[in-house]
């Protein structure tokens, strides 16, 4: 697979940034500065995030899960409008109503999320169906965990997509637990992807910690569904380093593990083979992490200027007149 | 006026609203092929005319119907999801409840969410306590949905109509029993009936009977068999349940001081507690008697006709709880 050096440093952006704004994130949520229900970080899964949003075009759909904020403005939503949907203000996404984790915008191909996270490929797969019958060429990407795997929606909607040959591309982020359930306990096969040959498309595992491999098993995805070659499933093995949300005391995983995960971190990975690649310095990489905090930084004194919804404002979106 | 039965006033509604609109299409199991068009024969013709990209047959997946249809509602589509009987509503409510409900919430109002969840419903044909539950209370109670209840086949095809070109998620709630028992005019000519408007079946000054479904036409005739007697019952059915037309509920019982509320649910819970609460609270000093419901009772529908037909509110039934509220003392 080829990727010009430009994309390649994208690439590495949006890594970088991923995992700065996360991280920035934990501490509003201990300063106790975010408040409102719960957040899941994705730390630790920034290739997973970037290679399969990488390889959409602004016009495909995207089904998220509730983890991996980056997914947001990789998407094109702006940063700022996100943190300030974090903080629940009027003028943030979702503007107070909606919560920053269920609100959809189709302006930047955004598919709103419902509660119930399997519950998102029934939607997304009907998303795909609409698609095709008005005769559009862009797709839906759907994510989904290895805990929804076994949901009764999540066979469903993949087999109506598989019946129907929809333009739909499934990634299952296998992070190894569900909440606090290993996915050893969970399922008595060994690997998700095996399920798609169950449906009747193609399905594969790759290292969701190697960006590049994450991008190229994307990049073949999406082709399948834009040509009109039905869904596809790529799942990627991975690890989050922090609990399922903020305040989870994680008494179901040892450090031991948790640091060896760490060491296979993607973003250092991917920094030193753009190192080998001579594509960047310590130097840049200084750069890079400095203009993502200070863009982390804005959008932070942005939320925190915005107003708080006003209370007539829950009556707002629910119908249609 | 040409007089069809409420099945085929369905069938018109969708054909009308397919031929007028190409991004309605109807979904569902055996809606194509089954029994000449849906397993109650109402899409029959459909598949024919608009061909299996507009009637899409699907798996036997109620969760995923439901959910795919307000997938393809959110990027543009018109679906009409049909669920074969409404007990299965419990697979497809994650959907109707969580996603159709809350989506246009979950998008900030910027985008409609114009699908129609077909439900046929209703006891009357021996189904048995899995196939013949009324269960629109259970959608009455959700912010973000509207819930129809046609009586009558002009009612059926016009509420139909308007709820297919309605911008919001319709629980369109059909009486399998009168599908091919209830014949009644309709005009050749297209028309729409407006969602959240009552309509006054029989004037009457004595009481008012608030009745919906199939109750409506029993009420009906409990009402000839009342005016014989000198009662005259005025009769409403609010045809929609939500959102509910409070006025002219409100104002028939402000008239005639009487209220007899009647539906097939199950009385506990039913959408009658509802309506009670309701006019207590804006017809209390208008009342002269206490408002009075007739439900079916708390037990599963039973399979024998004999049973049934003892478990759903008869005319007889009607006719003597009116008759004891008109001469309350």
């Amino acid at each position: 697979m080829e990727l010009s050096h430009d994309e390649l440093l994208k690439l590495y952006r949006w890594m970088v940034l991923d995992r700065r704004y996360e991280e920035e994130q934990r501490e509003w949520v201990s300063g106790g500065i975010l408040q409102t229900g719960f957040y899941h970080y994705s730390v630790g899964q920034e290739a997973t995030n970037a290679g399969p949003l990488f390889c959409l075009r602004p016009d495909d759909l995207l089904m998220p899960t509730h983890r991996g904020y980056g997914k947001m403005w990789m998407k094109g939503i702006p940063l700022k409008l996100i943190t300030a949907g974090m903080m629940c203000k009027k003028t943030g996404f979702g503007k107070g109503r909606s919560g920053v984790t269920h609100t959809g915008d189709l302006r930047y191909g955004f598919l709103a999320r419902p509660g119930i996270l399997g519950a998102a490929i029934p939607l997304a797969v009907g998303a795909a169906l609409g698609l095709k019958m008005q005769k559009k060429d862009h797709i839906v990407m759907c994510f989904f965990g290895d805990g929804v795997a076994n949901l009764g929606d999540t066979h469903e909607g993949m087999n109506l997509a598989a019946a129907f040959k929809l333009p739909i591309v499934f990634v299952c982020e296998n992070n190894f637990y569900a909440v606090s359930t290993p996915s050893s306990k969970a399922m008595a096969i060994q690997d998700i992807s095996q399920r798609a040959a169950g449906y009747g498309f193609p399905g594969a595992t790759f290292d969701g910690n190697d960006i590049l491999a994450v991008v190229e098993a994307s990049r073949e995805a999406v082709k399948l569904a834009r040509e009109g070659k039905g869904p596809s499933l790529i799942k990627c093995q991975t690890y989050r380093w922090y609990g399922h949300s903020s305040g989870d005391p994680e008494g179901y995983r040892n450090a031991k593990e948790v640091e060896a995960w760490k060491k296979r971190c993607p973003l250092k990975r991917f920094e030193k083979k753009l190192e080998e690649m001579g594509l960047i310095t310590e130097e840049m990489t200084r750069r890079i992490i400095a203009e993502a905090d200070l863009e982390i930084d804005e959008s932070f004194a942005h939320a925190k200027s915005c107003p708080n919804p006003d209370v007539e404002d829950m009556f707002l979106g629910v119908y249609t007149q | 006026m040409r007089e069809i039965f409420y099945g085929e006033a369905i069938n018109e509604a969708m054909r009308e609203e397919m031929r007028h609109d190409p991004r309605v299409f109807l979904m569902g199991e055996d809606v194509a092929h089954g029994y000449g068009g849906g397993i109650f024969g109402i899409s029959r013709g459909l598949l024919q005319e608009f061909g299996e990209e507009l009637v899409v047959e699907t798996p036997i997946c109620e969760s995923t119907i439901a959910g795919a249809a307000v997938g393809a509602a959110v990027v543009g589509m018109r679906p009409i999801a049909e669920i074969m009987f409404a007990d299965f509503i419990t697979l497809a409510s994650d959907h109707i409840v969580n996603s159709a409900a809350k989506m246009q919430y979950s998008y900030q109002g910027e985008i409609p969410l114009p699908v129609v969840f077909r439900i046929p419903f209703g006891a009357g044909r021996g189904a048995g306590a899995h196939y013949s539950q009324s269960l629109e209370a259970w959608v009455m109670h959700v912010p973000g949905l509207k819930v129809v209840m046609p009586s009558t086949p002009y009612d059926a095809k016009g509420l139909l109509k308007s709820s297919i070109r309605d911008e919001n998620p319709v629980v369109f709630f059909e009486h399998k029993f009168l599908y091919r028992s209830l014949k009644g005019r309709v005009p050749e000519e297209e028309y729409t009936l407006p969602l959240g408007l009552a309509d006054v079946k029989r004037r009457g000054r004595d009481l008012t009977i608030i009745a919906t479904g199939m109750m409506v036409q029993r009420s009906l005739l409990a009402a000839e068999t009342l005016s014989k007697e000198g009662i005259e019952a005025e009769v409403l059915d609010p045809r929609t349940l939500l959102p509910l037309d409070k006025e002219t509920l409100v104002e028939s019982v402000k008239k005639t001081g009487k209220a007899l509320i009647i539906h097939e649910a199950c009385l506990t819970g039913g959408p009658g507690g509802e309506i009670a609460a309701l006019l207590a609270d804006e017809a209390f000093e208008h009342l002269e008697a206490p408002i009075k419901r007739i439900g079916a009772p708390f037990v599963p529908i039973p399979a024998s006709p004999i049973l049934e037909t003892a478990y759903l509110p008869q005319p007889e039934k009607i006719v003597k709880e009116a008759r004891e509220l008109v001469y309350w003392k």
